[in-house]
């Protein structure tokens, strides 16, 4: 380390440092939320390519396979004469009738060999995003006719792995959306209250006591089972990001308070002050740089929030509704016990959304230790 | 104390208020009146409406009155006469339905409660007194795995371990013989049995949560100086830090438990749905999909009604243990 060997070096590059700077340094010491940053990052980035990293489209059925376990992809194997050959490639399943309860049972059928690769033919040509017409998928089978289900398949025969890749789009984006509006109500509402004080703070405050001693799910529930049916997908769709934003603004309206009154009497805004700084001017210049970075932390640990409340809401059938995939909508399917015994896959979208609130979580930790780089 | 009590209990009112108005609020979202829903689900199920009924319906809940006469006829019903409204679903008075279901349903948050504090409690003070070993770094990931787990995938989970393994289903709360059966010994005894796997699942998210914050506090307080002395003075370090530094992080149990109430029952809620328990949750859900919102609206209203009064006691129970909060200093 040559920052030990000559301390007044490293003492000055500390002394002239930015603060976004210093925060950057302290973030980077935090190893577990540096590493969730970065994978948060690669699903959103999925999320943004879905439909070129998934092999499939998610509303594609085949009901002859309905219920198939997952294919293992694999790299290694033997030809007729026991030569080692190389090359992705999985095997098929043999669909065995039993004969007395009529059940399908799937067994690995070695004979058949379906290649895969990378960069392969998309079953039916898309459009991403709208624009860039494609036909091809990141990874799939060398002939787009032949199944791949590198995660299963449901009820209907639809890929779960194409499925779950697509939910992202929609599970991350709520949460996403939903902090966005807590975001402006929060600001709004915990800066008023946190600024003028007196009796404008006390309504706030009180409001927030209110909607935090009343059970949030069941209160969720009443609120989105009254979107009509009839309604188009995108506006259900905004209709549950603003329910749940419209409750879960109150704990950033809290840290916006928190904030406005502890530096209300600092010095530097005394002085802003009397230099005859306009209001306006004093808030936005000189208090917002000096917690925006408490907010960004805030803003990142409520997202899991809104992401589980969403897949919550979707799993009972009262949140966004299929056609629409998101992980609550995915996780319908496995709602039976008999079911998810017989296929126990269909948890995967259910892993999906531990892993990544898990990511979200350790990520926003770390940013709320680096938020006060000077502690 | 006489004040604080006093203040407290008369800032209970507006929030019960609130909670009245969002609930009729909820009973009014759905489009159309409340007889609507229960004329298309006559209709559905082939049952002739009758005219003399539905007049009957409509003078009875006010409905071509005014908003607030119509709340007024609601509120005044439930307040004076105990009289939630009828249910079309279950074609029952709402309150028949109703006393059993929010009974077991605070009894299964209540039991989760205690499992928080009986797991979070030990495991936060061991992670701070050991620091940094293997054994707190395991429970803090449990822990966060425990936040980042949805409730009802935990007891989908359960669910699926009990079906493969042991072939049962863990759902419900009592066994077949008990379900419908007066309350009794045997019946108690055989809901001890089940109760355990809602309560897990409940309090997960919970215990997680409290065992960071335990762990926090216990390490604010561990390097103060008064641990110190307690130490200078040959106090064994079992008691130097039972003696005290525990005392100050078990407040947070108390101070916590109004907050934790409504995600208790919370996630009472959706626990019940997937587990198929006789509690709120699965009625609630049943009558929401239905419009059956008489009844819909009568159990959200109780739920924050008895979530407001469990964290009235709690706040009373924090005041009587901590003068700091009842003088009003924190």
């Amino acid at each position: 380390m040559s920052d030990t060997t000559h301390p007044p070096a490293a003492e000055r590059r500390v002394d002239v440092a930015g603060q976004w700077t210093l925060m950057w340094w302290k973030f980077r010491r935090h190893k577990l939320a540096l590493w969730s940053g970065v994978f948060v990052l690669f699903i959103y980035v999925i999320a943004l390519f879905a439909s070129f990293v998934a092999p499939k489209d998610p509303n594609a059925y085949a009901a002859r396979y309905a219920y198939v376990p997952p294919m293992k992809v694999a790299f290694m194997d033997r030809d007729s004469e026991g030569n080692r050959t190389f090359g992705f490639h999985t095997h098929g399943w043999k669909v065995e009738t039993d004969p007395l309860t009529l059940q399908k049972n799937f067994a690995p059928d070695p004979d058949v060999r379906i290649d895969l690769r990378f960069f392969a033919p998309a079953p039916e040509p898309y459009v991403l995003w709208g624009v860039l017409p494609m036909n091809r998928v990141l990874f799939g089978p060398a002939d787009a006719t032949q199944p791949f289900y590198p995660l299963g398949a449901d009820r209907l025969g639809r890929d779960v792995y194409s499925r779950v890749i697509h939910g992202s789009q929609v599970s991350m984006t709520v949460g996403l959306v939903g902090v966005g509006i807590s975001l402006v109500l929060g600001i709004v509402l915990g800066g008023i209250s946190g600024y003028f004080g007196g009796w404008v703070d006390n309504i706030v405050q009180r409001s927030i006591e209110f909607l935090k001693s009343i059970p949030q799910i069941p209160l969720w529930m009443g609120l989105a089972a009254a979107i009509p049916a009839y309604w188009s997908p995108i506006a259900v769709y905004f209709m549950v990001t603003v329910i749940l934003s419209l409750i879960g603004w109150t704990g950033l309206a809290r840290e916006v308070r928190g904030r406005f009154l502890a530096l209300k009497s600092e010095d530097f805004v005394t002085s802003a002050r009397l230099d005859g700084c306009p209001e306006l001017r004093i808030i936005l210049r000189h208090m917002v740089p000096s917690f925006s970075s408490h907010i960004i932390a805030t803003l990142t640990l409520a997202v899991p929030t809104m992401i589980l409340a969403e897949t919550a809401l979707s799993f009972l059938g009262i949140g966004l509704r299929p056609p629409v995939v998101s992980w609550g909508v995915l996780m319908q399917e496995a709602q039976n016990v008999r079911t998810i015994a017989t296929a126990p896959w269909l948890f995967a979208p259910g892993v999906a959304v531990v892993v990544t609130v898990l990511a979200l979580n350790f990520f926003g930790d770390g940013l709320r230790d680096a938020a006060d780089p000077y502690a | 104390m006489g004040g604080y009590i006093f203040n407290r209990v008369l800032w209970a009112v507006p929030i019960l208020f609130g909670a009245s108005v969002l609930s009729f609020a909820i009973i009014q979202l759905p489009p159309g009146d409340y007889l609507t829903a229960v004329m298309a689900s006559m209709r559905s199920t082939g049952e002739s409406v009758e005219q003399s009924q539905l007049v009957m319906l409509r003078e009875r809940y006010g409905l071509d009155d005014p908003m607030i006469v119509q709340y007024w006829k609601w509120i005044s019903g439930i307040v004076l006469r105990g009289d939630f409204g009828q249910s079309f679903i279950y074609n029952r008075p709402v309150d028949e339905l109703l006393w059993e279901r929010l009974g077991l349903t605070f009894v299964l948050a209540f039991a989760s409660m205690i499992f928080v504090w009986l797991v979070a409690f030990p495991i936060g003070v061991y992670s701070a007194m050991r620091k940094y070993s293997v054994g707190d770094y395991v429970m803090t990931f449990i822990g966060f795995l425990g936040l980042a787990t949805p409730n009802f995938l935990i007891a989908l989970i359960l669910m699926y371990v009990s079906f493969t393994v042991f072939g049962t289903s863990a759902g419900g709360l009592f066994s077949p013989e008990f379900a419908d059966a007066p309350w009794s010994w045997a019946r108690f005894w055989d809901m001890m049995g089940k109760i355990w796997i809602p309560v897990v699942v409940i309090g997960t998210a919970g215990t997680a949560s409290l065992i960071r914050i335990v762990r926090a506090n216990m390490l604010d307080e561990l390097p103060r100086p008064y641990v110190e002395a307690a130490r200078a003075r040959g106090l064994s370090e079992t008691r130097a830090t039972v003696k005290y530094p525990l005392r100050v992080a078990l407040n947070p149990f108390v101070s916590r438990l109004g907050w934790e109430l409504p995600d208790l029952v919370s996630g009472a809620t959706i626990t019940a749905i997937v587990l198929s328990l006789p509690t709120t949750g699965p009625l609630l859900l049943e009558a929401l999909l239905a419009q059956d919102m008489y009844l819909a609206g009568s159990f959200i209203f109780m739920l924050s009604v008895l979530t407001v009064i469990g964290t009235l006691l709690s706040d009373l129970l924090l005041a009587w243990l901590d003068p700091r909060v009842r003088h009003g200093l924190m």
